[in-house]
């Protein structure tokens, strides 16, 4: 069992979505970045689409009520402080034992969103086949809604390949952290191109555009040049998906992510690509985005290659050697300066 | 205009078969959802039927994209099914007072009386083009013309769950509370969707029809209680 201390920003519990209902106006969901979900489970040697939770801009405050292994993905600034009031800094992209009533305290967040695996998973209901925290409908998490302060949250049992930690004690690493690409995002012109003039394609693909305060889970609104459309920016709803690029009438592209609905009125100018959707969930307002169109052939290949680069990334996790073990060094008190006595 | 397919990315096709709302057009698309279906390929996840267009999401790693294209294209010209097939659906409404807000407006935007509306949407055979929006929300269609009325100037931010709305020529039943600029003329106390009834947790289905049936306040309330406590379920709200 887990009690969430406090909890200042929502954070939702995230698996691999809900493929198979959005005919019934089901969204997606799902973790905003599969391939940091994936590595936080291997981390704590859970398989790839085991829930997990999933943070933006600051981490809760945990209690921990029985001895558990973690694992953070994303550049946070955690600490697990234990029952004596020591407290160690808490290394990312690798496996944390934490003793029964050691406090994790995960704070800020540097990359956009991060991810908290437990080993075993949270055991959350399944709901229409996934634990993915939808709270419009109220679907999956916790009674359908973010983590909040004063939520108890229980741990799974084990289901994959035993832990590395969980069965040696010897925490599991990451020897590189993955690196969020800047390069523009890849597009493939959508379902609607037709709908815009070949200069407003011509700035979609040249401009830069800024990811505005209306940004969440279920997509970002950009500010940039605006996009005119050749009749009316109206269609009969179509089928959409996480990637595509709506824009409405007033020119200003809305890219869709993970929670969009299911069908969408507005014309889409581009989709971005399948390979490239995993860091367009890390965007914050604020940031600068560029898109470059590729071919059909392109994308395969793109999605080819970040399948087997994430399957070289988990492969690459293993213990690390003894002087990187750095819990046990905090916890030895061989270094000077990380005591915190609070 | 022929079926043809879109792209919505590299996991993702569209099969349009034109731009209109048009009853004629969604069979068409609903029949070739039953026909892609039918062929059990491996690597599809969902299978999306719109007002005019039927969208496939799959795993191009596990499905070839050309292969799909040519299948999606055979679907497309499976016949469209009688409407008779259909499953035909008699939902309790309470409307006007605080269930249907708006009604009294609707009423003089029209210039018809308030009983003259609940009559015209009671006996309107409304078909299920599309459920969107919001997890098991049908869109329905459509209204007799004089009952089409644009979206309200400003939206609402919090729609009651189960308010039955209007706006040009669809109704549709929000299942969930949710922002809506629709016009509210009732609520029925039928659960529209149940994450429960995993084999079928929306209680529509696109293609489907609907005729609504006017309750009044004590009998909205003796329903909402036996569904409350399992005495009435869906078999109930079958037309007779």
């Amino acid at each position: 069992m887990i009690d969430v201390v406090d909890c200042p920003l929502p954070a939702t519990f995230q698996d691999a979505g809900r493929p198979g209902y959005r005919h019934l106006g089901v969204p997606l969901s799902g973790a905003l970045d599969p391939e940091w979900l994936a590595i936080a489970n291997a981390l704590v040697g859970n398989p790839p689409h085991t829930v997990a939770l999933e943070m933006r801009l600051l981490g809760p405050r945990l209690r921990v009520r029985e001895s558990i292994t973690i694992a953070l993905a994303g550049e946070f600034s955690a600490r697990i402080k234990d029952a004596s009031g020591q407290s160690r800094p808490a290394a990312n992209w690798r496996s944390h034992t934490l003793a029964a009533g050691d406090l994790l305290q995960i704070g800020g967040l540097r990359s956009g969103i991060g991810y908290l695996a437990v080993h075993g998973g949270f055991d959350l209901p399944l709901v229409l086949g996934s634990r993915s925290t939808y709270a419009r409908a109220g679907l999956g998490g916790i009674e359908g809604r973010a983590l909040r302060t004063g939520d108890k949250v229980k741990v799974g049992a084990p289901q994959g390949l035993p832990s590395v930690a969980g069965a040696t004690g010897i925490p599991a690493h990451l020897p590189q952290a993955p690196a969020v690409p800047s390069a523009p995002l890849r597009v493939i012109p959508g379902p609607q191109r037709d709908c815009f003039t070949d200069d407003a394609w011509q700035q979609f693909l040249g401009a830069e555009f800024t990811v505005s305060r209306e940004a969440d889970r279920m997509g970002l609104r950009l500010d940039g040049p605006r996009l005119a459309h050749t009749r009316g920016a109206d269609i009969v709803s179509d089928g959409v998906t996480p990637g595509a690029i709506q824009v409405p009438g007033d020119g200003r592209p809305i890219v869709l992510l993970a929670d969009c609905q299911t069908v969408g009125g507005y014309p889409k100018i581009a989709t971005v690509i399948g390979a490239d959707l995993p860091r367009l969930g890390h965007a914050l307002p604020g940031q600068v985005l560029r898109f470059a169109a590729v071919t059909m052939a392109e994308a395969l290949e793109a999605r080819r290659e970040a399948a087997s680069a994430l399957a070289a990334t988990i492969a690459a996790i293993g213990a690390p050697g003894p002087a990187l073990d750095l819990d046990a060094l905090y916890s030895a008190n061989l270094i000077d300066g990380v005591i915190d006595a609070n | 205009m022929n079926p043809h397919l879109l792209d919505l990315g590299d996991g993702a096709l569209t099969l349009e078969f034109g731009d209109r709302i048009d009853a004629d057009l969604n069979a068409r698309v609903i029949a070739a959802r039953d026909a892609l279906a039918a062929m059990h390929l491996d690597g599809i996840s969902d299978l999306v039927p719109t007002w005019r267009s039927l969208t496939v999401h799959f795993d191009p790693l596990r499905l070839d994209r050309a292969a799909l294209s040519a299948r999606l294209l055979d679907a497309a010209q499976a016949a469209a099914q009688k409407s008779e097939l259909a499953t035909r659906w008699r939902i309790p409404v309470c409307f006007g007072g605080e269930a249907g807000p708006d009604l009294a407006q609707v009423a003089q935007a029209t210039g018809r009386s308030e009983a003259d509306v609940v009559d015209a949407v009671c006996a309107s055979d409304l078909r299920v083009f599309l459920i969107g929006f919001l997890p098991g929300f049908p869109y329905l269609g459509e209204l007799p013309a004089w009952l089409h009325l644009p979206r309200r100037a400003t939206p609402r931010t919090a729609v009651p769950a189960n308010s039955l709305a209007i706006a040009g020529a669809q109704a549709a039943i929000y299942p969930w509370q949710s922002p809506g600029g629709w016009h509210l003329l009732g609520q029925t106390p039928v659960r529209l969707f149940d994450v429960d009834n995993a084999a079928r947790p929306a209680l529509l289905a696109p293609g489907d029809s609907v005729r609504f049936r006017a309750v009044d306040q004590d009998e909205f309330q003796h329903l909402a209680n036996a569904i409350a406590t399992g005495k009435c379920g869906r078999g109930d709200w079958l037309e007779p």
